[in-house]
């Protein structure tokens, strides 16, 4: 399936990368491979089968609501590109 | 507004459940008032290779609000991932619920306009919040932006109305009916002010009677009653002035500006909305028990609506004081316990001591009911005392006080005070008789058919008794006196 340059680039800003000119048509026909591949399954007659994200038959495990202080804030922090004091710092937003 | 136009408008209320932990892991919920980061944790910091686990207590709470809204709850719900970049949100997505919701449908009845009403919703979800960013510290300004986890993760149910409301004031009345149903059910605190209840409303203008909706303004950032009232009023103007002027409505989202009081469109253009929803493989679909649902349906308590009702039913109440006795819970609760035992016919000078006296004391002193220094059951001695005559309304009020600084009984109050109204006959004749020697014009105008003069001489004999003397006993004697 074809899938038009506009397209790849709409879908490459959403996902807030930049592609360059050689990279853009690389994704346009790898993108167009994967619609392929949905379109081969559409054809084997899977109508009748509940769409599903995960393994089919579970339901959700639900936790008791107990407090459970995390001990490793420093490290979570630590983890971030930048810090301030007790917060994480990133590039003005405003 | 011109008279032909109407405004629609249906509202988003985000609402932040009431449990000990978040949506997903087990850190604190609640704590945006913290130290920042301090409540947080692997999960709600979108660490790699975490899965999140569901809250069942803020199942319970969702489930409760939906049954008390008179939802349909759906058997099999799913969360979805948004997909968004933003630093508020550390995995860049929310986990929320998007095609298949846990509850559909449900209303709102409230009044506005001295008539009944009430608004369609149209569903309620599931979702985490999102952190808090910092711009500035106080008025300075920061060169970056900081941002706190506490808040990511909390459990928040989005209930959205049907397009129902038609004026500012019903969209206020609507807010109001909702926000005390959630604090009866016991499924929020709903403090605005903390960020527990928030609310975005969907705008538009039509003909008055037409049937097809106008263009749709989204309103964001109404965070209290005041500002859902004056945005709506406000965004009603403006769309009537861009169509009066042969303008046109642009579908848009608005800020409301709480300080200049007025809506102004987004700055920063979000790629209109594509969120790129898709089912969150983390987690399995929530299917209830439902023998689980119809224990939470057994939980539920008394309804403001039903206790309403009720007051009217078994203690004959007016609608107003209905109204006022069950605006919450708590207060509905202290009216219940002060009038067991009294006498019927006790009950509406029970309810006149708590909507004037009591309420407006606590409103000048701030406090909650839960938080009222006079109990209940002296409350209702106190309508005690007024009813059986012993207590004159305005020594009541000095009770009231008395009782309300010493936290002492009113009957031990009144015995230790020497507050008692003096009902006996000869004593009050002798007050009576020593006003009308001393006012003696008074008394000929009363003779002579002037009713008001009346006033004077009662004036005359509570200053002489200290306000003790029956004021029913005082009247019949000074008529008395004067046809004599
Ligand atoms: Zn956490």
């Amino acid at each position: 399936m074809k899938i038009s340059p506009e397209v790849v680039s709409k879908i490459a800003g959403l996902a807030r990368l930049r592609l360059t000119e050689e990279e853009a048509p690389l994704y346009q026909s790898q993108l167009g491979a994967v619609l392929d591949h949905m379109a081969d399954l559409a054809g084997l007659g899977a109508a009748a089968v509940e769409p599903g994200a995960g393994a089919p038959g579970l339901s959700s495990v639900l936790r008791e609501d107990e407090p459970e202080a995390f001990q490793g804030r420093e490290e979570l922090l630590a983890n971030a590109p930048e810090r301030e004091g007790p917060y994480f710092k990133v590039r003005k937003v405003l | 507004m011109s008279a032909e136009l109407e405004l629609v408008a249906g509202l988003e209320v985000h609402c932040q459940l009431a449990t000990r932990t978040k949506l997903f892991c087990g850190c604190p919920n609640g704590a945006a008032g913290s130290e920042a980061n301090t409540a947080v944790c692997p999960v709600c910091t979108g660490q790699p290779g975490c899965l999140p686990v569901l809250n069942k207590a803020a199942v319970a709470l969702a489930f409760k609000a939906a049954l008390a809204l008179d939802c349909g709850l759906a058997g099999r719900s799913v969360f979805a991932r948004k997909n968004y970049f933003y630093p508020d949100l550390p995995k860049a997505y929310q986990i929320s619920q998007y095609e298949a919701p846990f509850a559909l449908g449900g209303e709102v009845r409230f009044k506005a306009g001295g008539s009944e009403r009430r608004a369609r919703l149209h569903r309620i979800h599931l979702e985490e919040d999102a952190g808090k960013l910092l711009h500035a510290v106080g008025s300075r300004e920061l060169d970056c932006t900081l941002v706190d986890f506490n808040r990511c993760g909390a459990p928040l149910i989005e209930i959205v109305s049907e397009p129902d409301l038609r004026s500012a004031e019903e969209a206020h009345a609507f807010l109001t009916a909702l926000k005390e149903i959630l604090l009866y059910a016991g499924v929020s605190h709903c403090d605005m002010e903390k960020g527990e209840l928030r609310c975005d409303a969907n705008v538009s203008l039509r003909p008055k009677g037409a049937s097809v909706l106008g263009v749709k303004v989204e309103i964001k950032n109404l965070n209290s009653f005041k500002a859902v009232k004056e945005a709506l009023e406000h965004e009603a103007g403006r769309q009537a002035g861009l169509l009066a002027s042969g303008g046109r409505v642009e579908p848009e989202t608005r800020l409301w500006d709480a300080g200049k009081r007025r809506t102004e469109p987004m700055r920063s253009k979000e790629e209109a909305h594509d969120y790129r929803y898709f089912p969150d493989p983390d987690l399995a679909p929530l299917v209830p028990d439902p023998r689980w649902i119809e224990t939470l349906k057994a939980s539920l308590p008394e309804l403001p609506a039903a206790r309403r009702a009720r007051y009217a039913e078994s203690f004959g109440l007016s609608e107003y004081d209905a109204e006022v006795l069950t605006s919450s819970s708590s207060l509905g609760g202290y009216f219940e316990e002060s009038v067991r035992g009294l006498p019927a016919e006790a009950v509406k000078t029970c309810v006149n001591l708590i909507t004037t006296e009591l309420l407006g004391r606590l409103h000048a002193e701030g406090k909650a009911v839960e938080a009222c220094p006079l109990a209940a059951s002296s409350l209702g001695s106190l309508a005690s005392l007024i009813f059986k005559g012993t207590l004159s309304s305005k020594l009541a009020k000095e009770v009231f006080a008395k009782a309300w600084e010493t936290g002492k009984a009113p009957e031990a109050l009144v015995a230790e005070l020497g507050l008692a109204q003096v009902l006996d006959e000869g004593q009050v004749r002798g007050w009576v008789k020593a006003a009308c020697g001393a006012n003696p014009k008074a008394v000929a105008d009363l003779k002579a058919g002037n009713e008001r003069a009346i006033g004077a001489l009662v004036g005359a004999v509570m200053k002489l008794s200290k306000g003790k003397a029956n004021p029913g006993l005082v009247n019949r004697l000074i008529k008395e006196e004067a046809a004599a």
